[in-house]
Order: structure tokens, then sequence, then C-alpha cells
């Protein structure tokens, strides 16, 4: 019987004089109470059944992932893809670290550094890889270094990568001054006004460090790099917070030169606008991985996984996203979109790029997420 | 149980499903934050349980903290004002109007009806460097390059006003109502004219709703932060962004608390004095 009937036998009884006004609304609310209570529990256990939560980070990213592999997905499987997003990897965790375990499943996070830091507070799973056979086409050095962060297991699968480098309205940045001044540009005079900037502690000190011509990842002269900062702060007209937001300062113009994310360059000269994008010397590289939190259902969690993985799916996926797959390319014919992507390394070795020193980043995190919170608004 | 026991038992039986929400809703996880307040965060970002002053202590002693409380309490006062002068004629407009009252009042409220990020987030295609103003103003041939109007604080000030207009104009609006129309008469029958009615009669009886408008607008301005993150510039942030910041981006929630604890201390005290000198009441009418 269900609850539905059970209250309207209740109210037939009460309505029939079986029984008393206190007895009825005492079991109504008894009934309520019971119901909100179990509610948040059941929802886990429900998602155990037939759902998985994946976090990612919206616009055109997310449209990839819901056509290409989501929807295809619970086509198959009927199990449903509860499709979330947010802003970057610091709002995710604080999201992460207020809910119940089991309540967030997969997040598409970015770089190395993140793996560490969610595996360091205790967030990491531990997946079963025969559960993932699709893991094999995948680019080894990409699942090595997530190895090395826990112990050898894995609680992700590594999934795409990009570079954050320099994108430039050619109307008004020729493509020989951004040759010649590289990561500089965004500290130029003449831009004022026209320049943007992503609102990210690590972005701004990695553009500071090439800035002050430095190594990102050891940095000697951190006084050089902040000034460099607040260079930068006194001449930007704004510092975006998402994807959509980078993509629309600069089709409207707004701003002219900007770092930005290469997929969501790509998709805007895709759309016809005349944006310049180049990687600069020890520019910023990163690889994104399909995270898997504790306490989710793993099985549906893997199956997701592997399907997302296979290449049909991954090369589609890509295409969509503008961001090429972790695919080998000496294993998978990544067809003719993919080798044309910004960031694309036909020898699947990835030396060509550089990415974050997880453990030097994160050792300096709390400190410097706090100076530049303070350098942004202008100290 | 005798008839009056019951009968003073029963408006807290009433209020108790209410009781029962603010305490659930808003006093346990005040105090989660209060507690949370008094913690530390760790290298890793795990939380450090413990009774530490030191989140107190930088929120209080630092001028970062300070300055930028000091900008968001400017901002909000100048907002106040802005509203004040354009919803009170707006107020004094739809509370004289004989015939349509009732279809002015509703576009006060038609606002409210789209979100408030939305209607934020129209200033950027009304003020943008291709919106509608610029577009306009090319097209007229009156600019040759369009004018950088966006991302400062004046455009901050501008969201907040939009967002808080329609507050400050319902409580004058309630207070202009609730003035007898005839005191007014009388005043002008012992040789005022118009002007000085309104001046000595009608502005001093409706200075309550002026005032509960006021609070109304001060409090939800100083403690927004969606519209400097959408309208302001690198440098123009308010103290909910701080809270943010260091809850979101920092995952030091211990330092968030204590920011947010200050925050609503200080806006607790204005209501505080509010309530001394006007009382409640007003604010309460104006809410409806």
């Amino acid at each position: 019987m269900d609850n539905s009937k059970r209250y309207e036998r209740l109210r037939e009884r009460y309505l029939n004089g079986g029984l008393d006004r206190r007895t009825f609304l005492g079991l109504i609310g008894a009934a309520g109470a019971a119901y909100g209570l179990q509610t948040p529990f059941a929802r886990h256990a429900l998602a155990a059944a037939g759902e998985v939560r994946f976090d990612g980070w919206g616009g055109v990213v997310s449209e990839a992932f819901r056509k290409h592999a989501f929807d295809p997905y619970t086509a198959k499987t009927g199990i449903k893809v509860i499709d979330g997003t947010f802003g970057g990897g610091d709002e995710y965790l604080s999201r992460v670290k207020a809910s119940q375990p089991g309540e967030y499943n997969i997040a598409h996070l970015s770089g190395v550094f993140d793996y560490a830091r969610y595996a360091n507070l205790g967030l990491a799973s531990t997946l079963n890889e025969a559960n993932i056979p699709n893991l094999e086409y995948v680019i080894p050095k990409l699942v090595d270094v997530f190895r090395g962060v826990t112990d050898g297991k894995l609680s992700c699968v590594p999934y795409d990568y990009g570079t954050t480098g320099l994108a430039y309205n050619r109307k008004h940045v020729s493509d020989e001054e951004m040759k010649e001044k590289g990561a500089k540009i965004l500290i130029d005079e003449r831009l004022k006004g026209k320049i943007g900037g992503w609102g990210d502690w690590r972005t701004r000190i990695w553009m500071g460090a090439l800035q002050t011509g430095q190594d990102p990842n050891g940095i000697t002269d951190m006084d050089a790099v902040w000034n460099a900062i607040r260079t930068h702060r006194d001449l930007a007209l704004k510092y975006w917070g998402s994807g959509a937001e980078l993509m629309s300062l600069l089709a409207e113009e707004e701003i002219y030169v900007t770092e930005g994310w290469s997929g969501r360059i790509y998709a805007l000269q895709e759309q016809g606008h005349d944006i310049g994008y180049m990687d600069p010397p020890n520019g910023y590289g990163w690889q994104e991985c399909l995270f898997v939190l504790k306490g989710s259902p793993m099985e549906a969690c893997e199956e997701l996984l592997n399907f997302m993985l296979a290449p049909a799916t991954s090369i589609a996926v890509a295409e969509g996203q503008n961001y090429p797959p972790a695919l080998d390319p000496k294993k998978v014919d990544l067809g003719k979109k993919i080798p044309t992507l910004p960031a694309f390394d036909p020898s699947g070795t990835l030396a060509g790029l550089t990415f974050a020193d997880p453990a030097y980043w994160n050792g300096n995190e709390q400190e410097w997420s706090k100076a530049f919170g303070r350098i942004q608004k202008g100290y | 149980m005798t008839v009056e026991a019951r009968e003073a038992r029963q408006p807290w039986i009433l209020l108790s499903p209410a009781l029962t929400a603010v305490a659930l809703l808003l006093l346990v996880p005040l105090a989660f934050i209060v507690v949370y307040s008094f913690w530390l965060r760790t290298s890793t970002g795990a939380d450090q349980v413990g009774f530490f002053l030191d989140n107190w202590q930088e929120a209080l002693s630092d001028r970062f903290y300070r300055d930028i409380l000091l900008n968001t309490l400017k901002i909000a006062a100048i907002t106040t004002i802005v509203c004040a002068l354009m919803g009170y004629p707006a107020a004094y407009v739809v509370a004289r109007s004989k015939g349509n009252k009732a279809l002015l009042l509703l576009l006060l409220m038609l606002p409210f009806w789209i979100s408030y990020i939305i209607r934020t987030m129209s200033w950027i295609n009304i003020l943008g460097v291709s919106g509608a103003i610029n577009s306009a103003l090319l097209a007229l041939g009156l600019i040759g390059e369009p004018i950088q109007m966006l991302y400062n604080e004046t455009t901050v000030i501008l969201g907040l006003v939009h967002f808080l207009l329609p507050f400050m104009v319902l409580n004058v609006f309630v207070s202009l109502e609730g003035i007898d129309r005839t005191l007014e008469d009388a005043a002008c029958s012992l040789g005022a004219t118009r002007w000085e009615s309104f001046i000595r009669v009608t502005l001093p009886l409706s200075l309550p709703g002026l005032a509960a408008g006021g609070l109304l607008c001060f409090v939800l301005g100083a403690g927004t932060y969606i519209t400097p993150l959408v309208l302001g510039g690198p440098t123009d942030a308010m103290f909910a962004n701080l809270v943010f910041e260091a809850i979101i981006t920092q995952l030091d929630w211990p330092l968030g608390s204590a920011l947010s604890l200050m925050l609503l201390g200080v806006l607790g005290a204005l209501v505080a004095v509010y309530n001394h000198f006007l009382g409640m009441a007003q604010l309460m009418k104006g809410l409806g």
C-alpha cells in the first residue's frame, strides 16, 4: 500500500468519527516528521540504485558531455546522470565539504594539484580498474602521474587536456606583437582598460611568473610576481569568473586580450570571431580527470567512466568541448578535428606542455590564495 | 486546565511551527557559524577543532577587512540615499494617484518576477561596449568610439539601486497611505501653500516609512555579493565577497565564519539603533 492510500484511509476514519481530531493530527504530524527524517538518506539510497551525480564546468563543456556521453549512457544502462556545474575546483570542494558522503559522485577536476588536494582531504575513492577496460587507450603518462599521488591506485581516469594561453582580438593586437611580448601583453599600458584575466590565484601567479621571466614551478622572486599581478590588476577592466564570461567579454569586445582556456577560445574561433590564441613558452598546461568521490556508488560510476572512455564517446565529447582527449594517438585513430585543436600533442608524450607541480602549488596554496585575494582588491 | 491557561497557551501553539523553523533554519546554523569561527584552517584545507581566537584577532585588527567594511558601508549608504531620492517621488505619485493605483503597484512589483541575477546581468546589455546605449549613440553619430561604462563602482551602485528601489518605494508608499489627507487640507486652509503643507505635514509624517525603507535598502545593500561580482571591476569588492572568498576559494570556513559574524554584528547594531528610535512596527507594515 502506498503512502497516499494510507493517508486517504486515515482521513476517511477521521471523517467517519473513528478517530478524534487530536489523534488524527498527531498521526499526520508523525508521518510528516518520519518523511522529513528519512528523505535525505533515501535520496542517497536512490542514488546508489539508479543515479550518478556528475559535476563539471558548465557551458559548451557540459553540453558536450550531456549530448555525447550522459544521454547515450542513460539510454544504454537506464542509470540517470544528474548533471551539475561549478565555477572552479575550489568552489566545488567547498560544496563537497558541506555535503553528506554520496551526495556528490563524479567531478571533472582540473590539474593534478586538485586531485592531490582532494586526496589529502580524504575524499578519494579507489577504482576497480578491472571494471574500466577502456583505460588501456589512455596516454600512460597521464595515468601514472595520478597513481603517484594515491599510492599506485586510481581515484580518477584522465579525460582530456588543454592549456591556458593568451587570447587576443586580432583587430587590435597583431600576431607579431603577441610573439614579441608574450605574457607581458597582459601588463601592456597601451591596452589599459581592455585587458581581462581569470580571477584565479594559480593562473594569476603563473602569468606573473612568466611576465617576470621566472619558472612557474620554481618562483624565486615572489615580490616581483606580486608586483606584476598588481600592474595587471590596475590595467585590467575585469576579472572573469567562468568560461561563459570569458567568451562574452572577448566576443563583445569589452576586452582585447586576456589569458583563456584553449577550448573556449577555439569555440569562439569556430563562431567566426577573429580571436588569436598562443601558448607562450612555459605556458600553463593542464590535464583534466573524472574524479570519483568517496562514498559514491562505485560500480555505476566505473561503468559510466568506462563508457566515457570508449573511443567513440571520448572523441565525440572532445570534438564537442574542443579539448583533446586523454586517448593515446598511437593507439586510437582520433579522426580529423582533434589534431587541429589547440594544445593537441600527436606524439602522445605531452612533452611540450608544462604542468603545475602539485606538491609545489599545494604547498603554497594557503599563503598565496590569501595574498592574492588582498592584492586583487587593491592591496 | 483552566480556560485562562488554555488561552495563554494558544498563541504559543500557533506560533510553534514558525518558531521551530526559525530555530532550526536560523539559530542552529548561526550557532554552528559561531563555533566554526573559533576553529582553525590547516594547510591541507581541513579544519582544526578547538578554541582559537586567531580568526577574530585577524578580522578585528587587520586594516584590510576594516577598509573593505567601510567601503561596503559607503556603497550601501550612497545606494540608500539614491533610492530615497528616486523612491520618494515615485511612492508619492502612486499614493496620490486615483484611478490606476493598483496598476502602478503591480508595475512596482514586476521586477520581483525576474531573477535578481538576470536583472543585474541585464545592465551588461544596456551599458556594454556593444550594448543598447553605445549602439544608439554610435548610430546617431554622437560618439566615434564606444564609451566604457561598465565594471566600476558607479555600475555597482546602479545595480544595487535597481535591485533595492522597489523596497524603498513600497515602504514610503505604505507610510504615505496612512496619512490622513485632511491634515494637508487643514494646513492649506490655514494659509500654507501646497509645498509648505508637504514640507511641514506630509514629509514629517512619512519619515518612519522613509527610515524603514532606508534600513532595508542599507542592510540588503551592505550584504550583497552578486552585484559587485557581475558589475564591478577588479577592485570593487564588498564585504560579502570577502566571506565568499574565504569560504569558497580559500576553503577557510573558520575565518569566513568570523567575517560573516562581523558583518552581522555591524548590521545588527544598525537595526538595534533603528529599533530603539523608531521601532520595528513600521518595517513590518512596509514588508506587507
